[in-house]
């Protein structure tokens, strides 16, 4: 359905399939060049910031934990250290690395789930997961008992699995017994080898080349991989740290989407595996390191279609650190430190799956929510999102609508957005101008 | 035969507690619980989406119970047969998974993962608004869902093949 001369051209994406969330992508082409690139998300988490306001600090935890089923625990991770910044509350020792230990959890369940089953269909040419498990379902069950492993790190630790219910400002209400965590050790083992097998087997796939010149921002923490500590760093020097993240960086209001777009000193700038990578390689486990080098890949990474690459890398890190962290695991006397109340304004930020998220809350002398404030990553990432989509149009113009549709489906897929921290979901349909607008609607 | 978890009919409910009629599923297995008996298990899942076919794992029956969207009356209670026959993803939009209901239960079948009998209660919402609680016509699904569900494992219950 190409019009021989279409003068403006809208290519619009509803419902983008195996994407987290709602919302959807408008493109305008006029004369053979794109105009504009609008990603729309409907509904940001700013509700959650409003009905987070007059709740006691200790319901923070359970409530920030429903904005999103897949990233619970990186939501917990930001709220608890910014309120334990404003009680002066310091976690230290075995309840710092359950803290990672949890996290770790999380980054190899979302992960996973990301690699096997929305993006590894993308490459391999299947429509989704269940059309891929059909022809290889050894590595869609591979895919599923490494994202258990993960799981099962949520589970112990978090209390539950799918909404962890354990976290606390100072700590844990419960933490787990040694032998618990010996316990896990054996299939976490296995999935040490999974992974690797996993970062060989995507490191095998066709991409496209398609580097993009990056401002790339993470955590980074003088010695280790980051999760819930470091300063926010980029390519470009910025250091700063999680309480000076308003100064640099700044939402806005963008008419086509209610959610906000966030800017660094008013550029996009991207977050997520392939940022942390960039930023902290020379902090990565050693096997991770090996298994890198292997890739052939050199470093810093610019093509937003490793990303599945990065995120592979970095579900084997998660797991080695499990198992350093659990080797060296000597419990606590107490599952939580204890906590005065006192009024103040905190702010942290942590490594969600997708990238740093940042929350800043302000209490009472009550221990009540006075303002909160929080940036997902998929916010920060959106902005460069459409700058992909602007430099990777001109690749599928000539294509069919679908075609067309899918090539900016799999661009957005790279940075596993997770619009459901802002929302539900998003329709892919295409219109060219010269069309009756219902008939070249294309559901996808 | 008993499994890792325990039982042999598991009820798992899903969804979001904090967003209006989006609660339906998780507040009906939280009333199921007070009331099933000895060989039923109930799972509170949240926002489940692959998860599920984890937590159907070793179980000889399965009920699910979530949020739908199809157009229909608030309220309206699907009751479809995953064991038979595929269920229309389309009736589950609103999961904030990436793999809603439907799908973790089609992959579960392709792998030949799905417990022997898995039966789906999806029942119509309409308002998901945060900090809501439920609207009148799925507060009123959700006494019915409890009830229908109670006399489906009661069943299964007495049944020598489970």
């Amino acid at each position: 359905m190409t019009d021989k001369k279409p003068e403006t051209r809208t290519i619009a994406i509803d419902t983008i399939a195996r994407v987290e969330g709602e919302g959807a992508l408008r493109v305008t082409v006029k004369d053979g060049v794109v105009q504009d690139v609008e990603l729309k998300i409907f509904e940001p988490p700013r509700f959650f910031e409003a009905f987070l306001v007059g709740r006691h600090y200790d319901e923070v935890p359970d409530i920030v934990a429903r904005i999103c089923g897949i990233c619970p625990v990186a939501y917990q991770m930001s709220a608890v250290h910014a309120l334990e910044q404003i009680f002066a509350v310091r976690v230290v020792g075995a309840l710092r690395d359950l803290r990672r230990l949890i996290y770790c959890g999380e980054w190899i369940e979302s992960h996973t789930l990301h690699v096997y089953m929305l993006q590894a269909p993308d490459f391999l040419g299947y429509e989704s997961a269940i059309a891929m498990a059909k022809d290889h379902p050894e590595i869609v069950t591979r895919g599923l008992r490494l994202k258990k492993a993960g799981n099962a790190l949520m589970t112990l630790l978090g209390g539950r699995s799918v909404h962890p219910v354990s976290v606390k400002v100072g700590g844990f209400s419960r933490v787990p017994l040694r032998r618990e965590l010996e316990g896990l050790k054996e299939e976490l083992l296995w999935a040490r080898d999974a992974a690797v097998e996993t970062v060989r087997w995507v490191a095998g796939f066709d991409y496209p080349d398609f580097a993009q010149d990056y401002t790339g921002v993470a955590l980074r923490p003088p010695d280790e991989y980051p999760f819930n500590e470091g300063q926010i760093v980029s390519d470009n020097d910025l250091r700063i740290a999680a309480a000076e993240f308003e100064r640099h960086f700044s939402e806005e209001q963008v008419p086509y989407s209610n959610a906000l777009h966030c800017t660094l000193h008013g550029a996009p700038y991207l977050v997520g595996p392939l940022a942390r990578l960039n930023l902290n390689h020379d902090h990565l486990s050693l096997l991770a390191k090996e298994v890198l080098v292997d890739t052939g890949l050199s470093l810093p990474l610019r093509n937003p279609f490793h990303g599945i690459i990065a995120r592979s890398v970095e579900i084997l890190y998660a797991l080695e650190e499990s198992l350093r962290l659990i080797d060296q695991y000597d419990p606590p006397s107490s599952p939580a430190v204890p906590v005065a109340v006192k009024p103040g304004t905190g702010m942290a930020c942590t490594e969600a799956p997708r990238g740093i998220l940042y929350h800043r809350y302000t209490v009472d002398g009550d221990g009540l929510i006075r303002e909160a404030k929080i940036v997902p990553p998929t916010s920060q990432n959106q902005r460069r999102i459409e700058e992909d989509l602007r430099a990777y149009l001109p690749r599928v113009l000539d294509l069919p609508n679908k075609q067309a549709a899918l090539g900016c489906e799999k661009v957005i897929r790279c940075y596993d957005p997770c619009i459901s921290c802002a929302t539900h979901f998003l329709t892919l349909d295409i219109r060219r101008e010269g069309d009756a607008p219902a008939a070249s609607e294309v559901e996808l | 035969m008993r499994d890792e978890h325990g039982k042999l009919i598991r009820i798992i409910g899903l969804g979001n507690l904090l967003r209006g009629d989006d609660a339906v599923g998780l507040l009906a297995a939280r009333r199921l619980r007070e009331r099933v008996g000895d060989r039923t298990e109930v799972v509170e899942a949240g926002m489940a989406g692959l998860e599920i076919l984890e937590l159907m794992a070793g179980a000889r029956a399965v009920f699910v119970i979530d949020a739908v969207r199809s157009g229909r009356a608030p309220g309206t209670i699907h009751r479809l047969d995953a064991s038979a026959s595929p269920i229309s993803p389309i009736l589950f939009p609103h999961s904030s998974h990436a793999l809603n209901a439907a799908d973790a239960l089609e992959l579960g079948r392709t792998l030949g993962a799905l417990p022997p009998t898995v039966i789906v209660f999806g029942i119509e919402i309409s308002d998901t608004e945060a900090g809501r609680p439920l609207s009148p016509p799925v507060a009123r699904a959700l006494d019915e869902a409890v009830e229908w569900i109670l006399r489906e494992s009661e069943r299964l219950e007495c049944t020598n093949s489970i």
